[in-house]
């Protein structure tokens, strides 16, 4: 097990810059999520630490070792592949066995040792089988066989669920994780969902464009997006975005949209900008006939016990999740209510939240 | 609705164009497979009704043909040949009917022992050179990359035949005229751009996560290729092998052209068999059927590889 250290990571291919300066350190036994849209940087990131891309700048460090320019096959990380490599021209088994039988390992350790992780993995059954005919599922199952059967130093992930229907990712979700508590390896796991980086992570690492843009457990990205970007990439709905007055000075605990005044957490530095964006999620929204901006309902969904108001103000289109004993109907107007205590002021300019007593909490989460 | 007038599926013929494709095949294979029978039926005929007209398509085997094929005999007076005794031999008996002995063995074997060692031996460097080169055009960035596979292509654009004397000339300087490695290099050289464009296109289509897992795994680069890249390239090196061999082996101008003894492969041999009074018909349909067998044996062993080669990339795995 180790603790991976990235610093100033850059990848340049040939004009296109596809990392721009990251750093991070993934702890010993932590499950660290990247994730961001396709083309954000962090597969090329992945391969780095893995050694299967050489980077043009930085240090990658695993266990305090320099191991930025060194082959793959020496630096003892395991990596499971997005459509998982298993090779098909041998057996369950031999795929498995296939990091064991290199090293000289005695033929008696490398079975012993094959068969704990297929039982780790309830694979025991298809061990003799090909790898051509199996389940999706069980691909999956193989592909980890294949990585945690040399106890390597860290697990690396591609998108390993990305090739699963919705409701196997579910539940290999869940597996993933209980596997992860069970061996307690430092993982790095890369993903374009959001829930799927949610429900699994540790810490997530949320990469745009090439740029780390903030790193923290699940709720803190959730509920202290450090970016617009952030904000809108994490949860579904994503947090609605409405154009505000800027210029604020320090200490502002109220911001103007359309007329309305609108609560907010004090901030704590100034905001230049001529205008503002207000973030908030759509669960800290209320309707209520007292609430200080208007807007006219433009639809709804049922979602079980939930419903989504979909409502349309003079500052932009915002979506409240409500629960069923609201009625409201459509082309009706309502007034909305927004938590002061949970919405997030962006600078339109630099993309950033403005510092708030929102983000002095960060650590009890 | 009844479950037979929606029972259509685009995939699958209905029954009555199936016996026609299957009519037309079987007639298609019935006149292809005209010349094999005669060569096969001649084989096995007497030089007199080999050469009969009309034609027989009924007659008596003989296995005359072939042993003309693998002996040399000269012809005797009555008195010689009963002055040596009972024959020993079932075709010593056969050869006597016609008031011959064998005096020895024909050529046609060391001919033939060429034309295996040349067939397979140019077949097995154009496949091997042709894979190392295809994995590294697929894989690594070659500084003009798409001119030398072009250039590599337009080595097939002419008839190998148009520089015959060139490389005559050049063979009979390099000391390479007539000998089994010229022409293992000069067959190489012909099949080596087929071979590198058609397994460029196998490993093409090898995903490199399979590579990079192995390395990840510890693997170096070149175990790599040969525990996982070389393994999942079997059908398309038989597919490539079996194209290599057949124009290895069937290969008649150069041959002609570039050897006479040592080296000579049977096809310019085959022809010219003499017995009494021409060409020894029976004797060259029997070496022609002969021939054959090898390239028959081939194809048959590797028929279900070659079938995936084939299609390989037509259909995803």
């Amino acid at each position: 097990m180790a603790e991976i250290r990235v610093e100033n990571l850059k990848k340049n291919f040939d004009d296109f810059v596809a990392v721009h300066d990251s750093s991070f350190t993934v702890e010993d036994g932590e499950f660290f999520v990247m994730l961001g849209p396709s083309g954000c940087g962090k597969t090329t990131t992945l391969r780095m630490i893995a050694g299967l891309e050489m980077p043009t700048e930085g240090k990658i460090l695993l266990d305090g070792e320099d191991v930025t320019f060194n082959r793959g096959s020496e630096r003892d990380i395991a990596f499971v592949f997005q459509l998982f490599a298993l090779y098909p021209h041998m057996s369950v088994r031999r795929n498995i066995s296939f990091p064991l039988r290199i090293g000289g390992m005695p033929r008696r350790e490398v079975r012993e040792r094959t068969e704990e992780v297929a039982r780790l993995l309830q694979i025991e059954h298809l061990l003799d089988r090909g790898v051509g005919g199996l389940a999706a599922g069980d691909r999956q199952r193989v592909a980890l066989g294949r990585a945690i059967v040399r106890r390597a130093k860290a697990f690396l992930m591609d998108e390993p669920l990305g090739a699963l229907d919705a409701e196997f990712r579910d539940r290999m979700c869940e597996e993933l994780r209980l596997l992860h508590n069970r061996i307690g390896a430092t993982t790095v796991y890369v993903t374009h969902d959001q829930i799927e980086a949610m429900s699994m992570a540790d810490r997530i690492c949320i990469m745009n464009q090439g740029e780390v843009l903030q790193i923290g457990p699940p709720l803190e990205v959730y509920e202290r997006p450090a970016t617009k970007f952030v904000a809108g990439f994490i949860g579904s709905p994503a947090m609605n975005f409405l154009r505000a007055m800027g210029k604020l000075p320090a200490g502002a605990t109220e911001v103007g949209i359309n007329g309305a005044t609108i609560a907010m957490p004090e901030t704590r530095e100034p905001l230049t900008a001529d205008e503002a964006v207000l973030g908030a999620r759509p669960e800290h929204i209320r309707i209520s006939d007292d609430g200080p901006l208007r807007g006219r309902v433009f639809g709804v969904e049922y979602m079980g016990a939930r419903q989504l108001i979909t409502v349309d103000t003079e500052a932009g289109r915002l979506r409240v999740r409500a629960p069923n004993t609201v009625k409201v109907a459509y082309g009706e107007t309502v007034g909305l209510t927004f938590d002061a205590e949970r919405v997030v002021l962006f600078d339109p300019e630099s993309d950033r939240a403005v510092a708030s007593t929102l983000f002095e909490e960060a650590g009890h989460g | 609705m009844s479950a037979r007038s929606t029972a259509y599926s685009v995939g699958e013929s209905s029954t009555w164009t199936k016996w026609i494709a299957a009519v037309l095949v079987i007639g298609y294979a019935l006149v292809a497979m005209i010349p094999l029978v005669w060569i096969g039926m001649t084989g096995f005929k007497s030089p007199p009704d080999s050469i009969a007209y009309p034609p027989k398509v009924f007659f008596e085997p003989t296995l005359e043909g072939y042993v003309n094929l693998f002996t040399t005999r000269s012809r005797q007076t009555d008195e010689y040949i009963e002055s040596l005794g009972p024959p020993e031999t079932w075709y010593d008996e056969l050869v006597r009917e016609r008031n011959m002995v064998i005096t020895g063995p024909s050529r046609f074997a060391d001919r033939y022992k060429n034309s295996i060692v040349i067939g397979f031996g140019s077949t097995f460097l154009a496949v091997f050179l042709g894979t190392l080169a295809a994995y590294g055009f697929s894989r690594f960035k070659v500084p003009l990359k798409d001119d030398l596979l072009f250039f590599i292509l337009s080595t097939r654009m002419m008839p190998p035949i148009a520089v015959a004397i060139p490389i005559f000339l050049m063979y009979r300087e390099l000391g390479l005229s007539d000998t089994a490695l010229g022409m293992i290099l000069l067959y190489t050289a012909v099949n080596l751009s087929l071979a590198v464009w058609l397994l460029k296109g196998f490993v093409d289509e090898i995903p490199r996560e399979y590579e990079e897992a192995a390395v990840v795994d510890g693997y170096t680069r070149f175990q790599a290729f040969y525990k996982v890249v070389l393994p999942q390239m079997r059908s398309g090196i038989a597919a490539t092998a079996i194209f290599c061999l057949i124009f290895a082996w069937n290969e008649y101008a150069f041959a002609l052209l570039l050897t006479s003894g040592e080296a000579q492969t049977a096809p310019p041999f085959i022809p010219i068999i003499i017995g009494e009074g021409g060409l020894d018909w029976p004797a060259v349909a029997a070496g022609t059927t002969v021939f054959l067998l090898p390239v028959v044996i081939f194809t048959v062993l590797l028929r279900n590889q070659l079938l995936r080669g084939i299609t390989f990339g037509a259909i995803r795995k």
